[in-house]
């Protein structure tokens, strides 16, 4: 059916994201999921980046801030435990690197063709407080 | 069942039913919503869409972003959807004919603020009226994000649109914002509230208590919309943590008529600290237009004294 288009297909289209029928979706983690080519989790929005986050797990602290407020789906997080930036679907809009807490950020936004390892090389020290006048 | 969620690490460990590389902007505050929304419980869920930037965006075909059961009909009948997906199941169960996995279902309607304030008013107002056992939620970015940008009768007054754009002769959106938590208060719906994304705890306390209260419920969700409030798509919570601390979009409930105010600022930002963020309010500040935020102010004050008032009376 991938391969009918939207003006081929009557009445409606009925898109059945998991190859499989899902039985108990809300116990199963994405990676154990028989995801079809229907789902958008198959799909890529990574070329729609100009910046992308660069994380950096020395100075995080779990918050789960940027987990929460990511728009789309593309922090991944395992048993309380960030794991890292989805780069499929991360559209680089810089909200996890807003969000984040700690000091230095944890999480801040390079240009896309940055290196990782050379980022993480020269992260920003510790901003002291500034000192309210 | 409702899950008991006591912190933000707890809540991280739920399996996600939105899934990402649907076409919503980057910075889109829907899909924070959407996504704390259908996360934040463990039944099964039924969506019944309409037309707007989260229907359009999260299932082109042949995609889809729903992990849950969706579906899309039109414009002004998310509503009357959803009232019929409740009552099917209700005389399937009555007829034991409900299929086993299907018994821990909650249906829910989700539109724009164009769907809800104008196109779907009447269809919103029937489907309320009848007492159907659905929940309504209404992203609310108070403009027709979907199709360029026109106001709704949630636009504010002052805000720039494409249909009321600003200028030299015009101060953009001359009608203020409709009052659509009072309008669905007053059809005697057993829970209404107001949520905002950048309030997560806040948020899903109230998404849990809408699915779990049998009738209609209602919930407005304050959306914060990069490409139409124009600001960069960083800021979507610091846009919102302007709007709830500026009381722009106060955070409260009205549960069986009684009034419970949820989230107290404790410093409240003027009016024109949220307005200036965004593009769309840029020529309130030019000189002449002084005004319209100093009447902004005086209507939010207001509000907020007869929130405080309202919240007195009905618990007392
Ligand atoms: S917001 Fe920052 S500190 Fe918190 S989990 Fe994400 S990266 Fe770590
Ligand atoms: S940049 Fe935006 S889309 Fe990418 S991980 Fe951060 S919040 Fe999510």
């Amino acid at each position: 059916m991938a391969n009918v288009g939207w003006d081929e297909v009557n009445d409606a289209a009925l898109l059945n994201p998991f190859e499989n029928s899902m039985q108990d979706l809300v116990n199963t983690a994405q990676s154990d999921r028989d995801y079809s080519l229907f789902s958008s989790f198959s799909a890529s929005t990574a070329s729609w980046r100009v910046v992308k986050p660069i994380y950096n797990s020395d100075v995080c602290i779990h918050c789960q801030n940027c987990w929460v407020y990511c728009p789309d789906s593309a922090i991944l997080s395992e048993e309380k435990k960030m794991q890292g930036i989805d780069y499929d679907h991360c559209k680089g809009c810089g909200i996890c690197a807003d969000v984040c807490p700690t000091n230095p950020k944890s999480l801040i936004m390079y240009e896309e063709a940055t290196v990782e390892d050379s980022a993480l090389a020269s992260w920003p020290e510790k901003k002291k407080k500034e000192k309210k006048a | 069942m409702s899950k008991i969620i006591k912190n933000l690490k707890q809540f991280s460990t739920a399996n996600e039913r939105l899934e990402g590389a649907h076409l919503l902007c980057p910075g889109c505050a829907h899909s924070i919503i959407v996504r704390e929304l259908v996360n934040c419980t463990d039944h099964n869920l039924v969506i019944a869409n309409a037309t707007g930037c989260m229907e359009v965006c999260t299932a082109v075909y042949p995609y889809t972003a729903w992990d849950t059961s969706w579906i899309h009909i039109g414009f002004e009948n998310a509503a009357t959807s959803a009232g019929a997906i409740a009552e099917t199941y209700k005389v399937l169960e009555r007829k034991g004919r409900l299929n086993k996995n299907a018994e821990n279902t909650k249906v829910l309607a989700i539109g724009g603020d164009g769907a809800t304030y104008d196109i779907g008013f009447q269809f919103l107002s029937g489907a309320v009226e009848r007492g159907h056992d659905f929940t309504y939620v209404c992203l609310d970015n108070e403009v027709y994000a979907n199709t360029g940008g026109q106001r709704s009768s949630s636009t504010p007054v002052g805000a720039s649109t494409t249909t009321t754009p600003a200028g030299s002769q015009s101060i953009g959106n001359k009608t203020t914002k409709k009052d659509m938590i009072g309008i669905m208060a007053a059809h005697g719906a057993p829970y209404v509230a107001q949520v905002a994304p950048n309030k997560w705890k806040d948020m899903i306390m109230k998404f849990q208590k809408a699915l779990e209260i049998n009738g209609p419920t209602f919930v407005n969700a304050m959306s914060a919309c990069t490409t139409e409030w124009r600001f960069p798509s960083h800021q979507t919570i610091t846009v919102s943590d302007l709007a709830t601390d500026s009381l722009a979009f106060p955070l409260y409930e009205i549960e069986n008529g009684v009034y419970t105010i949820n989230y107290r600022p404790k410093n409240i930002v003027p009016i024109k600290d949220y307005l200036a963020i965004q593009g769309r309010f840029k020529h309130l500040f030019k000189p002449g237009n002084e005004h319209i935020i100093e009447e902004w102010q005086k209507r939010v004050d207001k509000k907020w004294v007869q929130l405080q008032k309202m919240e007195e009376m009905t618990n007392s």
